[in-house]
């Protein structure tokens, strides 16, 4: 098994005919993935890489059964192609775009209250359950089917995290980026419910970063509720405080979102935190092996 | 991005927030004009930086007259004002705000952010105004009243009159104080500002109700819709390094240690300066070249980090993923060629093709340490920049 996506994930891209939408989407049907519909206001009726292309998302909702959406729209017109595809009705929206201005966000994160959809992301590489079915940006060959469930803020972190378990022989139960922005959809705790919630997730890789209070609150929630075995993981503990690393969501504001704060969350909720990046699937060997 | 003082107070008067009259000078030569254009009584001069803690760094002076804002203008134009926030370094100061000065019966506190747990905005207000806020959030949480703003209908009027009660305010600065928070908010949302600070917002003997400082970041994401705020932005403030790394789209931090790293993806860079330190080093930089790292970015990277005197050695570390290594490879050996560099360099790159991009930078001719994974990638660059820096 697997959260969230599987061979049953029928997919519809907003956005598919940009060149990143074109690009993931080849990248994805390569992969497995059924890509059934790609949705380009203006383009409906007709056809990219022969995947039928639809001016609303409703309308290819209707007409191919797509029950997920990805999101590969320019970052001024992402937050109105996410209210489009929870509007539709659709369960899962997973948003790639980087760069959505926060208060967008803000209006979407209100526009999904009360509402089924989920969001992954935005600003984030995806989700994959790997050998069924990928969504998003990650490279799919670096990823083997087992049992470990990985959620992170990062993009190529995840990746560097993901090589290590795979090259250890450990497979993944599913990969979520949740994202680097200051509001996101998916969060560290709902994506730890859900791994705690599936049986065939046996142990759990955590990857965050310095700004906000997420591992915070993840740390609160798998001292409470998780059962299995969990590695976690903040990137840095180097950064100057009142920059922003890269990510939107990455600056240590008001002596708050430090690295040691998270750290420190993190241990004191048994979370077997691995000290250097490298480490980071040799931990959950070490921990899943001691479980055994 | 930041702005300076005074720009945020023109913009939010533009709001109807109140503000002190005032105006921003370069030169000592217009302090005693307008000194005198502001009544020629009391006026307080102040040092225009992107930091805080100016008052205490000696870059808030009161005049009782023009000829002493005079004077106080040439000492200040020109100082270097060292706060908490700028270094040692400090920060020269090119820019000051005269402003009438004013009697002030209370200082007080606001604040606007995102609150990212409940994804809203979030109005904060506090008696405890003109100290640090940080300090005041830690030891009297309870002495800051916050509202949230659902972004479907606004900043209410109601809770502008719960905050303006909770900060104690009285009799007809209610009304007045109420507008002003309403204004402060509308100034926010117009902006796509991701901080407004009025520390301290003041109530005068006079029962006025004014924004006596006014601190204001916006969203970068944003800025594509805000051409007049980009307009405001000062270069003379930021890391020149820094803005033209900017200008290749390139992000780029300084930092103080002496091994430069250029990585693609924000975690993974800030993970890549952890193993650093982690091997016994420290990170000169953080260096994201982006999702994909093509030649021309390398070559800019490659540029920056090496402006920086303090490097080296230089770590690069690259996941490709769905980039073959083998085009990042090529793209390295070019730009290292281009630019003729001295400093040892490492390399580890991860995705398609990684045998064939280890095979081009080992056939380069060029002074490439190949490494096959983080660990061994930090261990050798720790050890190459050590070896530079004694030889």
């Amino acid at each position: 098994m697997s959260i969230l996506v599987n061979e049953n994930t029928r997919l519809v891209v907003q956005g598919i005919t940009g060149r990143e939408g074109m690009f993931h989407t080849q990248q994805a049907v390569a992969y497995g993935t059924k890509v059934v519909a790609g949705v380009t206001p203006g383009k409906g009726g007709t056809s990219a890489d022969g995947i039928p292309v639809f001016n609303t998302v409703q309308e290819a909702v209707d007409r191919t059964g797509a029950n997920a959406s990805v999101i590969f729209v320019p970052p001024a017109f992402a937050a109105d192609a996410i209210m489009e595809a929870a509007d539709a009705g659709l369960p899962l929206v997973v948003a790639i775009t980087e760069g959505i201005p926060t208060l967008d966000m803000v209006r979407v994160a209100r526009f999904l209250a009360g509402k089924q959809t989920r969001l992954i992301g935005p600003n984030c590489p995806g989700i994959i359950s790997p050998g069924k079915c990928k969504i998003g940006i990650m490279p799919g060959q670096i990823h083997l089917p087992g049992h470990v469930g990985v959620v992170s803020r990062s993009g190529t972190l995840t990746y560097e995290a993901v090589g290590q378990l795979t090259a250890l022989d450990i497979g993944q139960s599913t990969c979520i980026g949740i994202g680097g922005d200051p509001i996101i959809g998916t969060t560290f705790v709902d994506a730890l419910r859900l791994f705690n919630d599936d049986p065939d997730t046996h142990g759990i890789v955590l990857i965050g970063e310095i700004g906000g209070l997420a591992e915070e609150e993840a740390a609160a929630f798998a001292q409470a509720h998780v059962k299995k075995p969990v590695v976690g993981f903040i990137a840095g503990r180097t950064a100057p405080p009142g920059r922003r690393m890269g990510h939107a969501g990455a600056i240590i504001s008001g002596g708050k979102g430090t690295a040691a704060d998270k750290i420190a969350a993190l241990q004191a909720a048994r979370i077997a935190v691995a000290e250097s990046p490298a480490l980071i699937g040799e931990t959950l060997k070490r921990i899943m092996n001691s479980e055994l | 991005m930041k702005i300076h003082e005074y720009q945020a107070k023109q913009i939010l008067a533009k709001f109807g927030v109140t503000v002190p009259r005032g105006e921003m000078i370069t030169k000592r030569e217009d302090a005693r004009a307008v000194a005198e254009k502001l009544g020629g009584g009391t006026v307080v001069v102040k040092a225009q930086i992107h930091a805080g803690g100016r008052g205490k760094g000696g870059g808030v002076k009161l005049a009782h007259n023009p000829l002493e804002a005079d004077a106080l203008a040439g000492q200040i134009l020109g100082m270097t004002l060292v706060t908490h926030q700028t270094g040692p370094e400090g920060r020269i100061v090119k820019r000051a705000l005269i402003e009438e000065g004013l009697d002030v019966a209370r200082e007080l506190y606001l604040g606007i952010v995102i609150d990212r747990a409940s994804g809203r905005p979030v109005f904060m207000a506090s008696s405890e105004g003109g100290v640090e806020i940080e300090v005041v959030a830690a030891e009297h949480p309870e002495k800051i009243l916050k509202e949230f703003i659902d972004p479907s209908v606004g900043f209410q009027a109601f809770q502008a009159r719960k905050l303006a009660f909770g900060l104690g305010l009285e009799g007809k600065v209610v009304n007045e104080a109420s507008r002003l928070l309403q204004n402060l908010f509308r100034a926010f949302e117009a902006t796509d500002a991701s901080l407004v600070e009025i520390n301290p917002f003041v109530i005068t003997r006079d029962g006025r109700a004014l924004a006596l400082d006014a601190k204001m970041n916006f969203d970068d994401n944003a800025l594509f819709r805000h051409s007049d705020i980009r307009e405001l932005r000062d270069l003379d403030e930021e890391d020149p390094l820094e803005v033209k790394a900017s200008n290749y789209g390139l992000n780029y931090i300084r930092l103080d240690g002496n091994v430069g790293c250029m990585v693609n993806g924000a975690g993974l860079a800030m993970a890549t300066m952890d193993i650093i330190q982690y091997a016994g080093s420290r990170p000169a930089n953080f260096l994201d070249v982006g999702g994909g790292a093509n030649e021309e970015q390398v070559r800019h990277g490659f540029e920056i980090i090496l402006s920086d005197a303090n490097v080296c050695a230089v770590l690069i570390n690259i996941f490709g993923g769905i980039m073959r290594c083998d085009i990042v490879a090529n793209g390295v050996v070019a730009a290292a060629k281009t630019l003729g560099i001295k400093v040892p360099i490492v390399v580890r790159l991860k995705g398609t093709n990684v045998e064939l991009g280890q095979k081009i930078l080992r056939e380069s001719g060029l002074n490439f340490e190949v490494a096959n994974d983080m660990k061994e990638a930090a261990e050798k660059v720790v050890a190459a920049a050590n070896r530079f820096q004694n030889a």
